[in-house]
């Protein structure tokens, strides 16, 4: 059920809430956080909103989209709320500020009287974001804040931000891209030989933030030389070698689908490792309510590592080796 | 980020293999999931229902999941005629039905480069020689490196023999690092005697921690979080015992029949196919003491502790009840009694209702009766715990403002509708005092089942990592029987046969005076 309030005032929506809930017995109690969506007015709401809707069937919670209109406009604020089957488990409500109230702080006052009491509050940005995350208004009110370096107009600064301001708290869907090739190699090294890795290559597209990132995630936690190379073919990260004295583990997407994991006295195996969704994403992000230090330590391990010059040829999975 | 730590923390964390440390392994890194090491499942029985519709959907989720290996292998091993493409039929469909998350061609295409198929019976020496050679062939091909388990989803009359076989080709033989181990479903044997004959006859191919029983409500999300609403909340605790709780009542009831199932069933019962592994099980999470740690060793150990302390109250004739159902209309169906159903003898004695009392002897519980009740087409399909209090010492009102309230309850929905409620009484309102009962609802299955993992999941996962603590060992399951035994024994010596109840009621008669003795009545579900 899709509710609409021109024109409206936070405490007329709060109420228009309590009203839904005992005219139609819907939901809204077992709410385990409050996501806030920052984002402008346009195409982008839906996509975000159905992103959120689909993590709500993991973490019932409610939404508030903070969609900033109009600069030059009268001050004006339209709500809409949606329950049922228009939000998922979720309850959504779109909240779209015009003039005055389409900046921060005014923003950010508009949100906080929709905040379930006594819940977390994670603040996502599914575009553009504040250079500080944290010290924006509505970024002080969260505990949590996703950013998403990829999908704005420049991911390589918008990666370079959130490396120079990062705070306890922070992530970005950067790194969530990572969590399975980050599986992948440490079950690699969970079995026999245990031997100490000597050193590792990354090689990835030119731009491609989760490259960098991987490579300082393993330059932190390996402390060997870590060299980061461009790949010659593929999309985002395209291969991680890690260099043993038996042999290296090489793991390789040069088609962004398939994974190839090589080792020595092995044969090459093939798993699937296609890109995440961003739905995938957040899921895995609102399972995180606390900061994660192993994505700071790898921010900071960026600076360990090394940038290789020429590039690197990866064969194809599924190709003899 | 101070990086000075690192070292130190990488000592004490990680994921420690023999003194070893895996470096890019963090306990703070929680993001990582468990991936089984590479490995293969060899299933004997894959036409069976449980392979279709469990096992197979299963292993398609986990895989998308990514919780398998890569070059993970499956083999089935059955008495069908098949090539390794019926093979993949078959499983492509029980998948393509049954699997919970949706169907990505791209990790099909991976799982199903690991299929093999080896037709044979289980006396068949040449079959297991083929399996030997298919098994030896994967380590090679996909590099599962020796790591091999086997599913023994088969009836258990056919255990001795495929046992056998696995010891004869060398399919049990581990080395080294390498590592075999074998699954076994319910029944567990069908008394203590039978249970510990079964159990020598595994333990002779294969040590105790290779063996994993499965009884698949320990797998079940809801269950596990028993534990966690005990044990992590500050508010069940301190009226956790005799002092506060009345009784306890375990109820796993189906509304459907037994048509097709007399081969497994008939002669064997309810009891003993339930109260045994599950009703048991689940008697012990309630209460249980809280473990040191959460460590499959400290678990057992708490288990078995309240297992031990578990007994019949007697006398058995008024205690316990059974029951048989008949034929009439269930929800609008026409239902036949059991008698009636396909394959069963006519004059059967096997009991579909089946309830007992125990008492837990320890401080905490002395007292407070446990009742456990299992039947097959009752009202609903459910199963819950409900945990029923006192009444209050007094009450500051008048007798009639009170009428309406009944005992508080704490009630764990296991299946369906996974949460938990609580009831307690509350004003009318109104300008009289007037107190009446209502329930406070958590939805666990609401907003969390569509993401919970089915139980077949997490414990074919579990096995595969070599991580015991969802499986019951081999005490729990003869203490199971111990204390059950004398029941079964006492119903076969009385010679009445069970008593008949309608489908789609709540049992027989006699199960309602097995709680009027004590004044008490069962819960509906």
């Amino acid at each position: 059920m899709i509710v609409d309030l021109p024109s409206s005032t936070t405490s007329a929506v709060n109420r228009k809430l309590v009203e839904l809930r005992e005219s139609g017995g819907v939901l809204a109690l077992g709410r385990v956080l409050t996501l806030v969506i920052v984002t402008d007015d346009g195409a982008g709401i839906e996509g975000a909103i159905e992103a959120a809707n689909s993590a709500s069937r993991e973490h019932p919670c409610r939404v508030i989209v903070l969609a900033r209109g109009q600069r030059r406009a009268a001050a004006r604020m339209d709500a809409q709320i949606r329950v049922g089957g228009d939000a998922g488990a979720s309850e959504v409500i779109v909240l779209r500020g015009y003039g005055p109230l389409a900046a921060d702080e005014a923003g950010a006052a508009m949100v906080m009287p929709l905040l379930l009491p006594d819940a977390p509050v994670v603040a996502w940005w599914p575009a553009e974001a504040p250079a500080v995350p944290a010290q924006d208004a509505v970024g002080r009110l969260a505990q949590r804040r996703i950013t998403d370096a990829l999908s704005t107009k420049n991911p390589m600064k918008a990666f370079e931000q959130r490396r120079a301001h990062h705070v306890a708290g922070d992530t970005d869907l950067t790194w969530t891209r990572l969590t399975s090739w980050r599986a992948l190699l440490a079950t690699a090294l969970d079995h026999p030989p245990h031997e100490p890795v000597t050193a590792a290559v990354v090689s990835g597209e030119a731009v491609s933030p989760s490259t960098e990132l991987m490579a300082g995630w393993l330059a932190a936690r390996l402390e060997v030389r870590v060299k980061r190379s461009r790949a010659e073919q593929g999309p985002g990260l395209v291969s991680v070698r890690l260099d043993r004295a038996s042999g290296p583990v090489e793991l390789v997407r040069s088609d962004g689908k398939v994974g190839s994991l090589r080792q020595p006295g092995q044969p090459e195996r093939l798993v699937a490792l296609a890109r995440r969704s961003v739905p995938d994403c957040l899921s895995e992000e609102l399972r995180r309510l606390d900061a994660d230090e192993i994505y700071a330590s790898a921010l900071a391990g960026i600076g360990a590592v090394t940038r290789g010059r020429a590039s690197v040829r990866t064969s194809a999975a599924g190709a003899p080796s | 980020m101070p990086t000075g730590s690192a070292a130190e923390k990488r000592t004490t964390g990680g994921w420690d293999t023999g003194g070893w440390v895996n470096p890019l392994r963090d306990p703070r890194d929680k993001r990582l999931p468990r991936i089984a090491g590479p490995c293969g499942l060899v299933i004997f029985g894959v036409t069976g229902d449980l392979a279709r519709k469990k096992l197979m959907p299963a292993i398609y989720d986990l895989a998308n999941r990514g919780l398998l290996p890569p070059g993970f292998a499956l083999t089935g091993f059955a008495r069908r005629d098949w090539a390794d493409q019926d093979f993949h039929q078959v499983v492509y469909d029980a998948v393509k039905t049954h699997a919970r998350t949706p169907f990505r061609q791209n990790v099909w295409d991976r799982l199903a480069e690991g299929f093999r198929f080896v037709p044979g019976s289980f006396d068949d020496d040449d079959a297991f020689d083929r399996l030997e050679t298919t098994v030896a062939d994967l380590d090679r091909i996909r590099g599962t490196g020796g790591n091999h388990a086997f599913y023994l989803s088969i009836p258990p009359n056919a255990f001795p023999v495929v046992l056998k076989q696995l010891a004869r080709s060398g399919l049990s033989t581990q080395d080294g690092d390498q590592w075999r181990r074998v699954v076994i479903e319910k029944p567990f044997g069908h008394d203590l005697r039978s249970a510990r004959e079964l159990n020598e006859i595994v333990g002779d191919v294969f040590p105790e921690d290779s063996v994993f029983r499965i009884d698949h409500y320990l797998g079940k999300e809801t269950v596990q979080n028993v534990l966690a609403l005990r044990f992590a909340n500050q508010f069940f605790e301190p009226i956790w015992n005799s002092h506060y709780v009345d009784s306890v009542q375990i109820t796993m009831a189906e509304d459907i029949g037994l048509g097709g199932r007399a081969g497994y069933y008939d002669g064997i019962g309810a009891a003993r196919d339930v109260i045994q592994n599950h009703l048991l099980q689940l008697l012990a999470f309630i209460a249980m003491e809280e473990p040191t740690s959460f460590s499959s060793d400290e678990l057992r150990a708490e288990k078995i502790k309240v297992l031990k302390a578990t007994r019949l109250v007697g006398p058995l004739d008024e205690t316990t009840a059974r029951g048989q159902y008949t034929g009439g209309w269930q929800g609008g169906e026409l239902v036949c009694g059991l008698t009636e159903e396909e394959g069963f003898d006519p004059e059967s004695g096997t009991e579909t209702y089946a309830a007992i009392t125990c008492e837990v002897e320890t401080r905490r519980w002395a007292g407070v009766p446990f009742y456990l009740r299992t039947g097959k087409r009752l009202g609903r399909r459910v199963t819950e715990i409900a945990v029923i209090f006192k009444r209050a010492p007094h009450l500051p009102f008048d007798a009639t403002m009170t009428e309406e309230l009944g005992q508080n309850a704490f009630v764990i929905r296991v299946q369906p509708d996974e949460g938990v409620t609580l009831r307690f009484g509350s004003k009318v309102p109104g300008n009289q005092m007037e107190v009446r009962d209502v329930t406070m609802d958590f939805g666990y299955g609401m907003a969390f089942t569509e993401a919970s993992p089915e139980a077949y999941e997490r414990l074919i996962l579990d096995m595969l990592l070599g991580e015991p603590s969802l499986f019951p060992v081999n005490d729990e399951v003869e203490r199971s029987w111990e204390i059950l035994d004398p029941v079964i024994e006492n119903w076969a010596t009385s010679g009445a046969s069970p008593d008949p109840y309608p489908a789609g009621s709540w049992g027989p008669e006699s199960a309602q005076r097995m709680m009027a003795r004590t004044g008490r009545t069962w819960r509906r579900p």
